[in-house]
């Protein structure tokens, strides 16, 4: 039976992980995240996880921290948030070559500048090609589910890869909202215990880690990490059909919500994705469909599946919680298209809207000017202005 | 899908009205309800206006943004009656429920035409009699409550006397005077 | 500590699916199997009657090519990984290590 809860989504990845009983969390506090390794803290105060909890001085050192702990044969996790995750930029993609399956819950929050402590994506987006795993979540029970799978993704034997579970800052991580809790005995047998090959603290088998790679080497190693995240993919449907088996709750790679009948569709990640299925639901009732496209692996970027799915649709509105400065559309809009043209499917009319930058709250009148939109290319076949922003005052 | 309450609380940082919409949910929680308690982060300091929210539904809650037109707002501290503008979007059909010493009759003038119910409870005397010291969130509870009719009264009362023994299990002379403090603003609150 | 398996390079000619998992080198040590004593263009002489063996020359070398028997004492140099950079020369306070040009 599960256990019938209200947390809040910090709260929700925290008692994730004292039931997944890591041997070290390194963490530096920063808003919004802080909670988590404050809950986390007690649980170790109170004895309640063996966990070494090492408070360090920077999120640099955090990340480095659980490199070490982790190439040295321990479970290591973290979280931050915004500017913490910029500072361990260099360690996560150490993290990711290495093959250390660390898990780092990041609470989406807006990367300085200007300083803002309120959630958008550009933290996140911006460590999207770090080779780290990311996975997506939009309310705190997705939170905690993907937080429950993380390690069993990450430590797979064909991945090895260290995994990133996002959830919007303040929207769902201070939120208190029900969700079902997995028993701790039944999360540990599903999680089970970690157990790499090679690891530095092996006195029979002694290795050294993270040797200088020359150019006779390194393209070889780059390679074989690129594998590690195409094979990734089939592991997190693997383990999802575990979990569901295990709770009832079922994920894939993305959830496509009001499909049947739509030719018109919006993708959206995390929160806002609930507030656009609440609208989707109203359009519903009033003969109008409009489908909903939350991606939940982003990373990899599940090419073939998302492109066999969006081809049915006349038109697709791209939403992205983050700039990218490049004046050709946000992250996802970006992956989208260049998905949809790799696989050779030009029907459907894709348009961007940049959303929600800086907290700015996103309405169900902000989603239906998206909906309405998205109806009327999919009735016209006419595409005004591809790149759009959404919610800003002109 | 059933019909879902929204409240909206306004408050001054230190007041608790932040924990209250925390506490209502927790109430509505265990009496089987799906809840959503947020609040809007600003200006973390002592005094300054702030904002909190709550969904009380029947069926699960996917929606997450702010509360733009609410059933019911509950105005902690009413000097924020000229700060912050209380009644925007509150329904008429809900009503304003605020912690005043004030009568609604007063109050209404104050409201740029708020046509929907003035609810009006003492609470910080409720408070100082009850509890000794100036607590609002506690009575204002009860009074949303008994106002909202989002849950029973008395599953309410059993429920709050469940997590105060477990809120206060080192303090439980302070069990009773919680719990009087709440059903006195649901006897006193004016405006009904 | 010791570790009885054998020592292996990485191949210069290996291809990403048999290389290492991450760069980790597994057999720990095998920096032994590259002989860097070649690069010498300098070589350190030992002179074994005027060496105290106070072993201030053993911690300084970069190449672990100053060994050290079980008596705990210093032996000859270990001129295949040895890459002549003197450091030892400078170090030692009894000119008990001669330093001439390689032939």
């Amino acid at each position: 039976m599960a256990i019938r809860e209200r947390l809040s989504g910090n709260e929700a990845m925290a008692v994730a992980m004292k039931q997944i009983n890591p041997d070290v969390v390194a963490a530096f506090p920063i808003t919004p995240s802080t909670e988590v390794p404050q809950y986390f803290s007690t649980f170790v105060a109170n004895g309640q996880v063996d966990t070494e909890f090492v408070p360090v001085e920077s999120e640099h050192s955090a990340m480095s921290a659980c490199i070490g702990a982790q190439a040295a044969g321990g479970r290591a996790m973290t979280a931050t948030s915004a500017n913490g995750l910029a500072l361990m930029w260099e360690c996560l993609y150490i993290a990711a070559c290495s093959r250390l399956p660390i898990v780092l819950a990041c609470v989406n929050r807006t990367l300085s500048g200007p300083l803002n402590i309120h959630n958008d994506h550009s933290d996140s987006m911006g460590a999207r090609d770090s080779g780290w795993i990311q996975i997506y979540s939009e309310n705190c029970q997705e939170a905690y589910d993907n937080m429950l799978m993380a390690n069993r993704i990450g430590e797979h034997p064909d991945v090895l890869l260290p995994v990133m579970v996002c959830q919007d800052g303040f929207i769902t991580s201070h939120a208190i909202e029900n969700l079902d809790l997995v028993e701790d005995d039944k999360v540990k047998a599903f999680v089970g215990e970690y157990n790499p090959e090679e690891y530095l603290l092996n006195r029979e088998n002694p290795i050294a880690v993270g040797p200088l790679d020359h150019f006779t080497h390194c393209f070889e190693h780059k390679r074989q990490q690129a594998q590690a995240m195409m094979d990734a993919k089939k592991v997190v449907i693997e383990v999802s059909a575990e979990f569901e088996k295990l709770t009832g709750r079922s994920y894939g790679l993305f959830e496509e919500y009001n499909a049947e009948g739509a030719e018109a569709c919006v993708v959206v990640l995390n929160s806002t994705a609930g507030t656009a299925k609440y609208v989707a639901d109203q359009y519903k009732a009033q003969g109008k469909k409009v489908a909903v496209f939350k991606p939940r692996l982003y990373r990899p970027f599940p090419v073939d599946e998302i492109a066999e799915v969006l081809a049915k649709y006349k038109a697709i509105a791209i939403m992205d919680k983050a700039e990218s400065f490049n004046a050709a559309g946000g992250p996802l809009f970006t992956d989208f298209t260049s998905a949809l043209y790799a696989k050779g499917v030009f029907g459907p009319k894709v348009i961007n809207y940049i959303y929600g930058l800086g907290g700015r709250d996103v309405k169900t009148d902000d989603i239906e000017v998206v909906f309405n939109k998205t109806l009327e290319i999919a009735a016209t076949g006419k595409v005004d202005t591809v790149f759009n922003y959404l919610g800003v005052r002109e | 899908m059933g019909k879902v309450v929204e409240i909206r609380w306004h408050g001054r940082g230190g007041q608790g009205a932040k924990t209250a919409s925390l506490l209502l949910a927790d109430a509505a929680f265990n009496t089987g309800k799906y809840i959503q308690g947020f609040p809007e982060y600003g200006p973390e300091r002592m005094g300054a206006p702030i904002t909190a929210y709550n969904r009380i539904s029947d069926d699960k809650l996917s929606i997450h943004c702010n509360i733009y037109e609410p059933d019911y707002v509950v105005v902690v501290d009413d000097t924020l009656l000229t700060a912050v503008d209380v009644t925007s979007g509150l329904k008429e059909s809900g009503a304003l429920i605020i912690n005043t010493t004030k009568t609604p009759e007063e109050i209404k003038p104050l409201l740029k035409g708020y046509k929907g119910k003035v609810c009006t409870v003492d609470a910080r005397t409720i408070s100082i009699e009850t509890l000794g010291k100036y607590f609002p969130n506690t009575p204002m509870l009860g009074a949303v409550v008994k106002v909202s009719g989002v849950m029973g009264t008395k599953e309410f009362l059993d429920d709050m006397v469940g997590s105060f023994k477990h809120k206060f299990a080192k303090k439980p002379e302070v069990i009773e005077p919680n719990i009087k403090a709440i059903e006195r603003a649901m006897q006193e609150v004016k405006g009904l | 500590m010791s570790c009885n398996k054998e020592l292996k390079t990485v191949a210069p000619d290996v291809n990403w699916k048999d290389i290492t998992k991450g760069g980790n080198i597994p057999w720990a040590g095998n920096a032994e199997l590259f002989k860097t004593g070649d690069w010498r263009s300098m070589k350190p002489i030992w002179l074994e009657e005027k060496c105290k063996q106070c072993l201030l020359c053993y911690p300084v070398c970069p190449d672990t090519s100053i060994l050290v028997n079980a008596e705990g004492k210093r032996v000859d140099f270990d001129f295949d990984h040895c890459k002549g950079c003197g450091v030892c020369v400078k170090v030692c306070p009894f000119k008990a290590i001669d330093f001439v040009e390689e032939k």
